[in-house]
């Protein structure tokens, strides 16, 4: 009797180290730490760092987008390194060097094919997302003939892509049907378009622009009717600052008929009327706003603002058009990203080498993660939002 | 160290020329080491997001020996203190003396030093 269950007890510890307990990833995410090439695995139920995956070069301004059953990362870094990161074992799975500087990138429909925006040599890749082989290649050429920078990548239903060309200025779609036959359908969108975003109903692709003040808008319902150009004067008046880091369109921030976006070279932002497309409002703010971003399930928007106000994050209520909150979660602070469903923030301070995570309700600080110079903060939710 | 160069960079951003030693190797006025590595991380991490952390190039060119070989320092360094008008590059001046961009225009011409962590 006695022995037998010495023998269960054997029986039981030999399994536990065979196999791994199994665990979902709806609630994993992972951090970019920009200046180690690596990245963190964290979690969020917890709200704590599972481990690290080094080995993935130039991290500086790196981007990553999930695969459709949040397993895999895929971490596209400056210096054109593509890389399959598995969030369960916490390794590398796959890497190339697609390209000589890279931007970010976009995971199809299907989630079949990932997409690299690049800016030498200016274009759009595409690969294979099981093995990462290279299945397209779109040169990034304008209508005057010269090579443009890629920016503003994203997904768009039915295994479409639509990107932005900031040289040339020009936005072009993309169908990717048959990898071996992209069709491209290109628009001319006003000067220098330096990002872009989906809205959450993914009809309006819209591209800020840097050579000029207003917005470039394509109709994804309606792409025959061309790309409008709105709020050309919402500058008007007022003196353009210099801009000590271009402003980023990526995230949500938009709550009801209002998006809310970064003015470039201005302490505002600016609320636009996604119904008329006019100028609603703007908000003054702390600094030049670079990521405006919704928080899920309420009318708040998060905003981290451009050196040298980079030390604060401001809280603004989209009704009210006002700031309601001004934290400041360390020095840098480089990105935030909201859980799926709004009730934690996760702050990244790059010169504080931390991770801030707030309570989105009392704004009271529930924990600080150490992290080596982090920047992006990316959970794997993300894997189902088109545009993102 | 790196929280040091930090709040030395904005402790003697307010009076950097104060804290330049006399004469280094080129001639030109040295940053003391505080400040130099507070310049060393403004580069590496601010220019850095658009020129990129390894200086190899981003939305703005790269900024490798190589590339900057054959151009004039004295316009370097007018780039960085005045920025590029019709481009994103902006003006540095308020938070750089004109000895401070010489001195980075001079180490990027050289091949521009890590940052210590």
């Amino acid at each position: 009797m006695k022995s037998a269950s010495v023998l269960a007890l054997l029986v039981l510890f030999l399994a536990g180290c065979a196999s791994v307990q199994p665990r979902g990833t709806g609630d994993l995410g992972l951090v970019v730490e920009r200046a180690t090439g690596a990245v963190q695995v964290v979690e969020t139920s917890g709200k704590t760092v599972l481990g690290e995956v080094e080995g993935l070069g130039d991290l500086s301004h790196a981007s990553a987008v999930f695969s459709r059953d949040e397993r895999y990362a895929y971490v596209f870094g400056r210096d054109g390194g593509l890389t399959k990161v598995d969030l369960l074992a916490r390794r590398i799975d796959q890497r190339v060097i697609q390209a000589g500087n890279s931007i970010g990138g976009a995971i199809s429909t299907d989630g079949r094919l990932v997409a690299a925006a690049n800016y030498t040599p200016g274009g759009v890749k595409f690969f294979d997302a099981a093995t990462l082989a290279q299945v397209a290649e779109i040169p990034a050429i304008g209508a005057d003939g010269k090579p443009s920078k890629v920016v503003g990548l994203v997904d768009a239903p039915g295994n479409r892509f639509i990107f932005a060309l900031f040289e040339a200025g020009e936005i072009w779609l993309v169908e990717m049907k048959d990898p071996a036959h992209p069709k491209v359908t290109k628009f001319p969108a006003g000067k220098e378009p330096y990002d872009a975003i989906v809205s959450p109903d993914s009809r309006w692709y819209i591209a800020g622009l840097f050579g000029e003040d207003g917005l470039a808008v394509l109709d994804l319902w309606h792409p025959e009717q061309g790309v409008k150009r709105v709020l050309k004067d919402y500058g008007q008046g007022g003196q353009k600052l210099p801009v000590f880091k271009m402003p980023h369109l990526e995230g949500w921030g938009f709550v009801g008929p209002y998006a809310l976006l970064p003015a470039v070279g201005r302490h505002e932002v600016l609320v636009v009327d996604t119904e008329k497309w006019t100028l609603a409002g703007k908000i003054l703010a702390a600094g030049q706003p670079v990521f405006v971003v919704g928080q899920p399930g309420s009318r708040r928007v998060w905003v981290n603002f451009a050196f040298p106000d980079n030390r604060t994050v401001q809280v603004i209520d989209a009704v009210e058009k006002r700031v309601v909150k001004t934290l400041h979660p360390g020095k840098a602070v480089l990105h935030l990203e909201f859980t799926p469903r709004g009730e934690n923030a996760w702050v990244s301070a790059r010169d504080s080498d931390k991770l801030v995570i707030y309570d989105t309700e009392t704004f009271e600080v529930l924990k600080t993660l150490p992290s080596s110079s982090p920047s992006g903060i990316f959970f794997t939710p993300r894997a189902h939002r088109i545009g993102w | 160290m790196h929280t040091r160069a930090l709040i030395s960079f904005w402790a003697l951003a307010l009076s950097a020329g104060a804290v330049f030693s006399p004469a280094g190797a080129e001639g030109v006025l040295q940053p003391s080491p505080e400040r130099r590595a507070a310049l060393i991380h403004l580069v590496r991490e601010d220019c850095g997001s658009c020129h990129g952390l390894t200086l190899k190039g981003g939305l703005g060119p790269a900024l490798l020996p190589e590339t900057l070989a054959g151009k004039e320092a004295a316009s370097l360094e007018s780039t960085v203190l005045h920025g590029r008008p019709g481009t994103p590059m902006p003006p540095w001046q308020a938070f750089l003396t004109e000895a401070e961009a010489r001195w980075i225009v001079e180490q990027l011409q050289k091949g521009f030093p890590d940052e210590i962590r």
